[in-house]
């Protein structure tokens, strides 16, 4: 195995045992990245000088004894999270210069535990996608089939982790662009509850939606990474002054006594016969460990999309309006008066997609049609919430499909996003409810293409969410299987449905 | 139609856009498709429900009010496109 294979929890055995250095396991990620970036493109910007001195601190730091989980171990962030010192361009031509002059807290919380970052990822413009294809510089290819999307809009951090062009990675969801692009990409990745994660140096898309959460190779890393960022944040007002124990005590096996409700809206017309076959598997597999099943409904699931691509974009069009070319990011020069000066930059700066949500944005906020949109979405959310707090009146998890399909073709939904939102169906409730969701990798299509299974938990039960899939994980070994890509060694998805 | 054209240039003009014709007739098609979908929406009877500004249940976030280290002017403006005297620079707003 290379090292750039390692998950965070064996690359840090074989540091302390001084079985490699930080410095060659830097080395190897770079290797990796040098290999096959350019056809996955799963990275903006790379700090290689920066990581590899890094590096040899942190081999310093393990010389004196230093065994924190992740000291010395290399990391992807999604670069929408702002790193002191280095560009941060939110995948936007707006802010292709834009140097953050403070790290978010989740990049300082990384610093501080000796983690190396060796590149900011790519992403869907602003976050607002989920294919990867609305970046500002170019899309990301999904390792398992470069043909195909990644998943979006954390599509650089999910294909950078799954290429092995990292050991793990941050990513960020807003509607499931945590969840999906792990499902997509045979990866583990939690969407924590809303405001277990400070979100202060996290450009802002939808701030009552937005969180930060860990993209991984296993459970266990999720559980190491989720020990370095949750917590309260004095500059974030929204960050949860609640105590967590140690998310490592959630991996211990058996899963007696839990009930798992299956939402019979996630397994409607339109799901894909693969998906449908893997998921009902992963949860069959569950119930012979231990879990009990309940069937159980949530009515206003269809509704979510609808609700969610108004308060999304409602949301956006507010805190984009700070990219008017007078503080930081893009100016157009060639404008004559202020007001042509805002517009000719905001229109040659931001993308078509962007554009379109600013739109339908601005649009649901406006005079007229405000109650018509934007208060009619934020009651809609109030039923979805209200499902899931009935359903977990008697279910401790909840377990569905991520996304309809396997990841699809690049270019499929680009020019449809009607099509490409509906895509979200399965990731947007959870978001819309503030609530915990987790994906974990369940199987392959015919294809060989990555299937997720969601795990969905009510506010504040990561751990839970931690336990469950860390028992899936025992029971199956999707995770040791990795893509064939060119100029790789590792052998190919084999296990196929 | 749900939208017209008049109106998207409209709201571009509220959110500062600068629309050109084809720009505004791509838009109009996605998004009488995208608003189309939205009016499914009307199938539920909201009347006495409260809509949902914040997920979780927390209020009032204090802290204490004590000063804390800030920007200076100088790095607070490091990235702006043009600045002068430790001021942004904007087009001309008046003659």
């Amino acid at each position: 195995m290379e090292p750039c294979q390692f998950t965070i929890h064996e690359a840090h055995q074989r540091l302390i045992k001084r079985e490699i250095s930080a410095l060659e396991l830097t080395e190897a990620v770079f290797k990796r990245i040098d290999a096959v970036d350019d056809q996955v493109r799963a990275y903006i910007t790379l700090f290689r000088d920066d990581a590899l001195a890094e590096a040899r601190r942190a081999d310093e730091l393990i010389r004196q004894g230093d065994t924190a989980p992740l000291t010395g171990i290399p990391l992807a962030v999604k670069d929408i999270l702002c790193m002191k010192g280095t560009r941060t361009t939110c995948g936007s031509k707006v802010l292709e210069n834009f140097v953050p002059v403070y790290d978010s807290t989740v990049v300082k919380k990384l610093k501080d535990a000796h983690a190396i970052i060796v590149g900011k990822t790519n992403l869907d413009e602003f976050a607002m996608g989920s294919s990867n294809e609305h970046s500002g510089y170019y899309p990301t290819h999904n390792p398992w089939d470069l043909t195909r999307i990644p998943g979006g809009s954390s599509g650089g951090s999910a294909a950078a982790t799954a290429a092995d062009e990292c050991i793990a990675a941050l990513g960020t969801d807003t509607g499931g662009s945590i969840r999906q692009p792990c499902s997509h990409c045979s990866l583990v990745g939690l969407k924590p509850t809303y405001g277990r994660v400070s979100r202060y140096g996290l450009v802002a898309f939808a701030s009552s939606l937005d969180q930060v959460g860990p993209i991984t190779k296993d459970v266990t890393d999720c559980a190491l990474l989720m020990n370095c960022i949750f917590g309260h944040d004095p500059k974030d007002s929204t960050s949860l002054s609640m105590d967590v124990p140690d998310y490592r005590d959630a991996l211990k096996t058996g899963l007696d006594g839990l009930v798992a409700g299956i939402p019979k809206e996630y397994f409607v017309q339109g799901l894909d016969e693969d998906v449908a076959m893997a998921v009902d598997q992963a949860i069959k597999r569950l119930e012979r460990q231990g879990m009990t099943l309940k069937e159980i409904s949530l009515p206003h699931t269809e509704y979510a999309v609808a609700a969610y691509y108004i308060i999304a974009p409602a949301e956006a069009s507010s805190n984009l309006a700070r990219y008017d070319g007078v503080k930081y990011g893009f100016r157009d020069t060639a404008s004559g008066d202020l007001i042509d000066m805002y517009r000719n930059t905001r229109s040659k700066g931001f993308g078509a997609e962007v554009q379109r949500r600013i739109i339908i944005g601005t649009y649901a906020l406006s005079a007229g049609y405000y109650d018509a949109y934007y208060k009619k979405a934020s009651q809609v959310r109030t039923l979805i919430t209200n499902d899931f707090k009935g359903a977990f009146e008697s279910c401790d998890v909840l377990l569905g499909p991520v996304a309809p399909s396997a990841a699809f073709p690049l270019g499929e939904k680009l020019d449809d996003p009607l099509s490409m939102y509906l895509s979200d169906a399965f990731t947007l409730p959870a978001s819309l409810a503030g609530i915990p969701g987790m994906s974990i990798p369940c199987g392959f299509s015919r294809d060989g293409l990555p299937i997720g299974l969601q795990i969905l938990g009510d506010h504040f039960s990561e751990e839970t969410l931690i336990r469950v899939a860390y028992n899936f994980e025992q029971l199956t070994d999707f995770k040791d299987q990795k893509p064939n890509l060119p100029g790789s060694e590792t052998a190919s998805a084999t296990n196929v449905l | 139609m749900k939208i017209a054209k008049e109106e998207i240039v409209h709201v571009g003009k509220l959110a500062r856009l600068h629309l050109d014709d084809k720009a505004v007739n791509l838009y109009e098609r996605q998004l009488d498709d995208v608003l189309s979908y939205m009016e499914t929406l009307n199938r539920l009877d909201t009347r006495n429900v409260l809509p949902t500004s914040h997920v979780i249940s927390v209020t009032n976030a204090f802290r204490e009010d004590v000063v804390t280290e800030s920007l200076e002017p100088e790095t607070a403006l490091s990235n702006a496109p043009e600045s002068e005297d430790n001021t942004f620079v904007v087009p001309k707003i008046l003659e």
